[in-house]
């Protein structure tokens, strides 16, 4: 029979079908990070429970450590240091490999995973956190899940999970110069709502999907979960195993071999048949910017700000309604039906997991070279991994940024999301790189507009909200 | 884990769709290493006046008098998406939330509420509207009834019946501990391990 890319990966993982209504599916490795994991290690702790497999389990120190230099386990969020020891310390008792505040391998764990090699095509990957999806891009089966049901993989070495539906959404044509991998999701979620995948495994096809790297491939998987889908995946391709092989947890030798072998079949079947499928075209696809509190608040750079009376005579009611668009834009403070372009920002934020890889640096520092960040805004890059950051300096661009006026840090998910320690100001209006522009999710009462690297240079540049297709150096037009 | 069997409440209206767990708990209200402690940061953003703050926020539906007590919510679709954050879950059991009622759920929210105790019940959007309608007369009289071996909600004279999972209402119902009942299946889980090991050695 013919199958789909999660249909293999499910089957070759599913130990028994129909436990109590659900399935249960074999776990090959876990992640565990000090926001979420110190809370399933010390309750695990509690009950008296043991990790069943260690040596698939990971960790890291990401969402609460700061990222100024020379930090220390003192946070500027307070308490977050019992996060951080709690976290070390049942790693240790546990047995269980950490990267922790001083490795050079340190970083956002959807950053770190893959970039360590531990995300592999065909593996089943969770992690306490909502965007584990983004490992999907090399062909992993990664989603994101509760501390209850981390503690349950740790123990058990399996989840018991209700069989998502399958989706395939293809990215048909060609990105335009300037336009990325952010812009083909956000796109997406915007055309189609927030809840648009909710109950499918996504799979990400097309021919602007197989041209991306896998580092945009990422940025595409990282916003699955915005789009409320289980997960999203791309088939592993020669451009997955060139960018695996050598990386330190990938197989060595005449395990690759094997490897490498099986993960070329893993691909969907040609007559494979999926529950739902959605087609976008990439040939006229924009920048993209959110101009309201939910991802699905996107618009176009060249669109504007709607106009919630519009949603009452919308055909679509679905997706959101007057008064959530009223309340949406008097959170954002914007006026309704003005041009997005040309709004003026208080931050640049490039970071977080969904866009602060190594290529996200470079185009950023491409449009950033030689150029000045508007007098007033405040701009800070803040690397994926201590890897990134490394091979950034090494190229050169850590200059580049500091020259512009941003801020340089060290790794971790920083002013992606506001824990309570360093935050961007109340009401400030933030350009970012993340992926969550929730009421206050980078600061109290902070307006974020989500776009893409390109974006969000350029517009540090203008001061404003702007098509950075305009400020494209030679290379990347 | 507490059972769930019927439960009868004042029902709290949020009706706007996509409430995320951002919004259900704050990541600043997650202070500490603990499942404890996280019902007074319950929708903080929307129930204090300020940011970090403790001075209510009257107009806030959970601090209006007439909403006292509340033990059931009424929202919209895609409730507890976003952040996969069992606080969320947390912070509602503890301040006293048993049911919430919503067209739809963030998937990995209605799993984290099935591990705690706590239901995560689907019914349309009609449906939700014309309770929250009933129960706005006068809410501390007006309470829903739910009843969730027989699968139905019963407001104002009418019964509505929901959908939910066999094996979500067998863990809610009995109060069932998912790792004990998973561990019953070990010899399985084993077996495949070493199945796996053998098939897919790169793996391990
Ligand atoms: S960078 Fe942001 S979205 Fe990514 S894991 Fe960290 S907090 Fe979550």
């Amino acid at each position: 029979m013919a199958l789909t890319l999660f249909e293999k990966l499910w089957q070759e993982h599913l130990v028994e079908s129909s436990v109590d209504g659900d399935d249960l599916i074999y776990i090959d490795r876990i992640f565990l990070h000090e926001r979420t994991g110190s809370i399933a290690l010390s309750s695990l702790a509690a009950d008296g429970r043991k990790v069943f497999y260690p040596e698939h389990v990971f960790c890291v120190m990401d969402h609460i450590v700061d990222t100024y230099p020379d930090r220390t386990d003192d946070t500027t969020m307070p308490s977050g240091r019992d996060f951080i020891v709690a976290t070390r310390e049942g790693a240790r008792e546990a047995g269980l490999t950490l990267f922790d505040l001083d490795d050079p391998r340190q970083g956002i764990v959807h950053v770190v995973s893959p970039e360590q090699g531990i995300a592999q095509p065909g593996l089943t990957l969770v992690c306490p956190d909502s965007h584990t999806c983004t490992q999907g891009a090399l062909g992993a089966l990664a989603w994101g899940i509760g501390s209850s049901e981390a503690e349950h993989a740790l123990v058990t070495k399996t989840l018991r999970v209700k069989r998502p539906g399958t989706m395939r959404v293809r990215f048909e044509g060609e990105l335009a110069p300037g336009v990325t991998a952010k812009d083909m999701i956000l796109h997406l979620i915007g055309r189609y709502g927030a809840g648009g995948a909710s109950g499918y495994a996504m799979e990400f096809a097309g021919s602007a999907v197989e041209a991306l790297d896998i580092e945009g491939r990422m940025t595409l998987c990282n916003m699955a979960v915005e789009f409320s889908a289980f997960t999203g995946l791309v088939a592993p391709d020669s451009k997955t195993i060139e960018y695996l092989r050598g990386r330190p947890y990938a197989p060595q030798g005449e395990q690759w071999d094997l490897a490498e072998a099986h993960w070329r079949g893993l691909v969907s079947d040609p007559d494979a048949v999926f529950d739902k499928e959605l087609v976008i075209d990439c040939d006229t696809l924009e920048p993209q910017v959110t101009w309201g509190t939910s991802p699905q608040h996107t618009v176009a750079i060249s669109g504007s700000v709607p106009v919630p009376r519009d949603a009452d005579n919308a055909d679509d009611k679905s997706s959101a309604t007057r008064q959530e668009l009223e309340r949406a834009l008097q959170y954002i403070g914007l006026e309704q039906g003005v041009p997005l372009q040309g709004n003026a920002i208080d931050c640049a934020f490039i970071g977080s997991c969904t866009n602060a890889r190594i290529s996200d640096l470079r185009l950023a520092a491409a449009i950033l070279r030689g150029k000045q960040v508007k007098k007033g805004v405040r701009a800070i890059c803040v690397p994926g991994s201590m890897i990134v950051k490394a091979q950034a300096e090494a190229e050169g661009l850590d200059r580049i940024f500091t020259d512009a006026g941003f801020e340089w840090r060290s790794s971790g998910c920083s002013m992606c999301f506001y824990a309570g320690g360093e935050h961007f100001g109340e009401r400030e209006r933030v350009i970012s790189t993340t992926n969550r522009n929730f009421e206050s999710r980078q600061g109290p009462q902070t307006r974020t507009h989500l776009a893409s690297p390109a974006t969000v240079a350029a517009s540090a540049i203008a001061g404003a909200i702007v098509d950075p297709r305009g400020y494209l150096p030679e290379e990347y037009r | 884990m507490e059972k769930f069997e019927q439960h009868e409440g004042v029902a709290a209206p949020i009706l706007r769709g996509n409430v995320d767990t951002d919004a259900i708990i704050p990541s600043r209200e997650m202070k500490r290493v603990s499942k404890l402690g996280l019902g007074e940061g319950l929708f903080a953003g929307w129930r204090y006046r300020e940011i970090g703050g403790r001075e209510v926020n009257p107009d806030f539906v959970l601090n209006r008098p007439e909403y006292a007590g509340a033990s059931i919510l009424l929202s919209g679709s895609n409730f507890g998406c976003g952040s996969s954050r069992e606080h969320a879950v947390w912070a509602l059991k503890e301040y006293g939330i048993r049911a919430v009622i919503a067209p739809s759920f963030g998937a990995i929210f209605a799993n984290n509420c099935i591990r705690n105790g706590l239901l995560p019940l689907e019914l349309a959007e009609q449906a939700i509207a014309a309770i929250a309608a009933w129960v706005a007369e006068a809410p501390q009289a007006n309470q829903p009834l739910i009843d969730l071996p027989g699968q139905s909600v019963e407001a104002n004279g009418q019964r509505y019946v929901f959908d939910i999972e066999a094996g979500a209402k067998r863990m809610l119902v009995e109060g069932l501990d998912a790792i004990a009942l998973t561990q019953t299946h070990w010899p399985v889980i084993e077996q495949f391990h070493e199945q796996r090991k053998h098939k897919y050695p790169w793996v391990y």
